[in-house]
């Protein structure tokens, strides 16, 4: 595999995801754009389709994914903030319940921890304890994923954690296509919806169309059709997910990966009919394995396809350390697309295959540094 | 009646209300129909009313959990009150919030947490919101001096500050965390000084009038409006209960939640001399009010008050079934939410 492009393939976007057609009811020319790229269109899109949205952060780039917005709609909507994280999270909410739709985004996971007492006390709740009087229409983008060294305080991903919140939707779109969709439907959400953005998708580029257009927050998605052992992958892990496939496809190993897309609320309608159907199942979060995504997608298979279930569950995650920076410890630490297979074959009852003469994705195919 | 009369009779009505209502909780607490922790406002009901009565109606409104006080003297009812203090559906937030967790949105009463200084930054979020719009409102965010104490508390004031947002910061600072003076808990000793480095105005009084804090949050409201600088406004209570439950300190109560000898008994009497309710009732006879008017406001609180209480009493609990209502807003999406059915299994 020399590139990791993941396109929405006509046939599947609309029967999987839900796409929605452009305005005059036929799908858009095909054109590619870049993950990052994508957002930055929804962004666009959707600041001005509706004056209310607004976008602020300790930084306004993003990755790319903020560009152009303070040129086109100003500073009063598009601001740059103290860094005064849970104020800033508590500033969301506050906007979101007097009429505006705040788009929120942290450039590191794991400076969200600091407005964790806004996001779990304040946000998570707040709809219910209202009773339904007042909507909190507040999306928070969070990047996470590997960098280059960034060692164990910059390179989190914490999405079960607030995952775990009831009030709370957390999304995790994979494709260009999603991002953009799934960005559009979280900022039209009356909800808060933490965004989980892995920071290697933003180069990956795919399909999308130019016309606004929603992905429904909720249903996962098949990304490969296959047959006898389905890989559950959330963000980045989809990546290796079909990396894996293609090489298990050598050995005639058929492999279905299931896109989760949405984590919280969890619909697990395709991951269970997939796993139904071919009976072998890897769950691989870019997290850790314990109390993470993974356990709780790997017990609703169990509760929902026990009885089709041919072999114990597979789960491939981080290994259960902080996250190292030497290079050596930090390919020990993040699973791939060969621990993927080494998965996939326990599953299958197979030898392990001789993986020597594949090219993994690495930081040196897009990246190199110094900053 | 005159204007004056007018306000300090709206004020003594709200001051009164809300002692009143509380007097009922102390009566009927211990049969144990009201399943929530109270933080009693008694002592505070001065800078509720006086606040809340310069405020205009499009304005917004943060509590805490002692927010008893904001909340009657925001929505001027019992009905609702009564009804979540007794946990019922009919409550203010339908039996899910609690005495610790009011809101009335209908009247701008947006939030009130139970962790000290959590509803500051929603507020300046909110105040954010109302200048985007061009509204003209402005927020109001109640805390207590122990929220002074709370990171949030100061990047909540940075953030006002430097986006320049029409809020007033109300600390009510009756000098005590639970048991702990403010001498053994802050770095600082004084709250003005402390805030005097910020992009904001101060004001402050300690007093039981509420004629003078409505005057004092009116000129704030005004001032915040026109200058684009927050105001702090600094206003200093006695609180007559114990931190948290009916009980006072004194008067033969049992120990609660305190160290004993916290305070002193002279100071507690002293308090009682200039008692809020006591103040206002004054205040409105001095402004023009008769005594016939007065002992009618008070008839007519007190029958709210009974009629309120006996119909939260007998009123219907929620259903177990809504328990997980409203977790989420309805949306075209959440629709399809409910966990789908197993399997049928076939080994």
């Amino acid at each position: 595999m020399t590139t990791a492009t993941i396109a929405a393939p006509a046939e599947t976007a609309p029967r999987h995801a839900g796409a929605s057609q452009g305005a005059n009811g036929t799908r858009q020319a095909a054109r590619l754009l870049s993950y990052g790229d994508a957002l930055n269109e929804a962004l666009h899109q959707e600041m001005a389709r509706d004056e209310r949205v607004f976008v602020y952060g300790i930084e306004t780039k993003a990755f790319g994914s903020l560009r152009g917005l303070a040129e086109r709609f100003g500073p009063a909507r598009l601001l740059t903030t103290p860094i005064c994280e849970e104020a800033m999270t508590g500033f969301g909410l506050g906007a979101a319940i007097n009429g505006l739709r705040p788009v929120h985004v942290h450039i590191r996971v794991d400076f969200f921890l600091l407005a964790m007492n806004q996001l779990a006390n304040m946000i998570a709740g707040f709809h219910y304890g209202v009773v339904g009087e007042l909507p909190v229409p507040l999306v928070i983008r969070a990047i996470v994923g590997r960098g280059w060294g960034q060692g164990f305080q910059h390179s989190k991903s914490l999405q079960s954690i607030f995952a775990h919140f009831p009030g709370l939707k957390v999304i995790m779109p994979t494709t260009a296509y999603d991002a953009k969709g799934m960005l559009t439907a979280a900022i039209r959400d009356d909800n808060p919806v933490v965004s989980i953005e892995h920071r290697w998708l933003y180069w990956q580029e795919g399909e999308v169309p130019e016309a606004p257009y929603t992905v429904p927050i909720g249903p996962g998605r098949v990304l490969r059709d296959g047959g006898d052992v389905t890989i559950v992958a959330t963000s980045w892990m989809n990546v290796e997910a079909v990396q894996a496939a293609d090489i298990l496809a050598r050995r005639g190993v058929s492999v279905e990966v299931v896109d989760v897309r949405t984590l919280a609320p969890l619909d697990d309608t395709v991951m269970v009919e997939s796993v139904a159907k071919t009976g072998r199942c890897v769950v691989a979060d870019c997290d850790w394995v314990s109390y993470g995504a993974s356990a709780e997608i790997a017990a609703r298979i169990g509760e929902k396809a026990f009885g089709r279930l041919k072999a114990p569950i597979e789960r491939v995650g981080f290994a259960p350390a902080p996250c190292p920076t030497a290079r050596e410890l930090e390919n020990a630490f993040y699973p791939n697309a060969g621990t993927l297979v080494r998965a996939a074959e326990r599953t299958l009852g197979l030898s392990p295959a001789d993986l020597s003469g594949e090219n993994f994705y690495s930081h040196e195919r897009r990246f190199t540094g110094p900053f | 009646m005159s204007e004056r009369a007018a306000l300090a009779a709206t004020l003594y009505r709200r001051v009164y209300r809300i002692r009143r209502a509380e007097q009922a909780i102390i009566a009927h607490y211990g049969e144990n129909g009201m399943k929530t922790p109270m933080h009693m406002s008694m002592g505070e009901e001065a800078i509720a009313a006086g606040v809340c009565t310069a405020l205009a109606r499009g304005d917004k409104l943060f509590g805490y959990y002692r927010s008893h006080a904001l909340y009657l003297a925001r929505t001027d009812e019992t009905e609702r009150f009564f009804g979540e203090m007794y946990g019922k559906a009919d409550g203010a937030v339908g039996g899910r919030g609690g005495s610790m967790h009011l809101a009335a949105p209908d009247v701008g009463l947006l939030a009130v947490s139970a962790i000290v200084a959590s509803t500051i930054a929603p507020a300046v979020g909110a105040a954010f919101a109302e200048r985007a719009r061009g509204t003209g409102n402005v927020v109001a965010a109640f805390f207590g001096d122990g929220a002074m104490e709370e990171g949030v508390f100061w990047e909540s004031l940075n953030v006002a500050c430097v986006y320049r947002l029409p809020i007033v910061f109300v600390c009510e600072d009756n000098g005590l965390a639970v048991d702990v003076t403010a001498m053994e808990r802050q770095g600082f000793r004084s709250i003005k000084k402390a805030v005097a480095g910020f992009a904001c105005d101060y004001a402050g009084a300690n007093t039981t009038d509420a004629l003078k804090i409505h005057q004092l949050a009116t000129a704030a409201r005004a001032s915040t409006l026109a200058t684009g600088r927050p105001v702090f406004l600094h206003l200093k209570y006695y609180r007559l209960l114990q931190h948290i439950g009916i009980q006072s300190d004194f008067d033969g109560a049992a120990p609660g939640f305190e160290k004993t000898g916290y305070r002193s008994r002279a100071e507690y009497e002293k308090a009682r001399r200039r008692d809020p309710v006591r103040i206002a009732r004054l205040a409105a006879a001095r402004n023009g009010c008769t005594v016939a008017e007065i002992k009618a406001i008070e008839a007519e609180i007190d029958r709210e008050v009974d009629a309120s209480l006996a119909k939260a009493r007998h009123s219907a609990a929620p259903d177990p079934c809504t328990v997980t209502d409203h977790v989420f807003a309805p949306t075209e999406d959440t629709a399809r939410m409910e966990r789908t059915p197993p399997m049928e299994r076939t080994a």
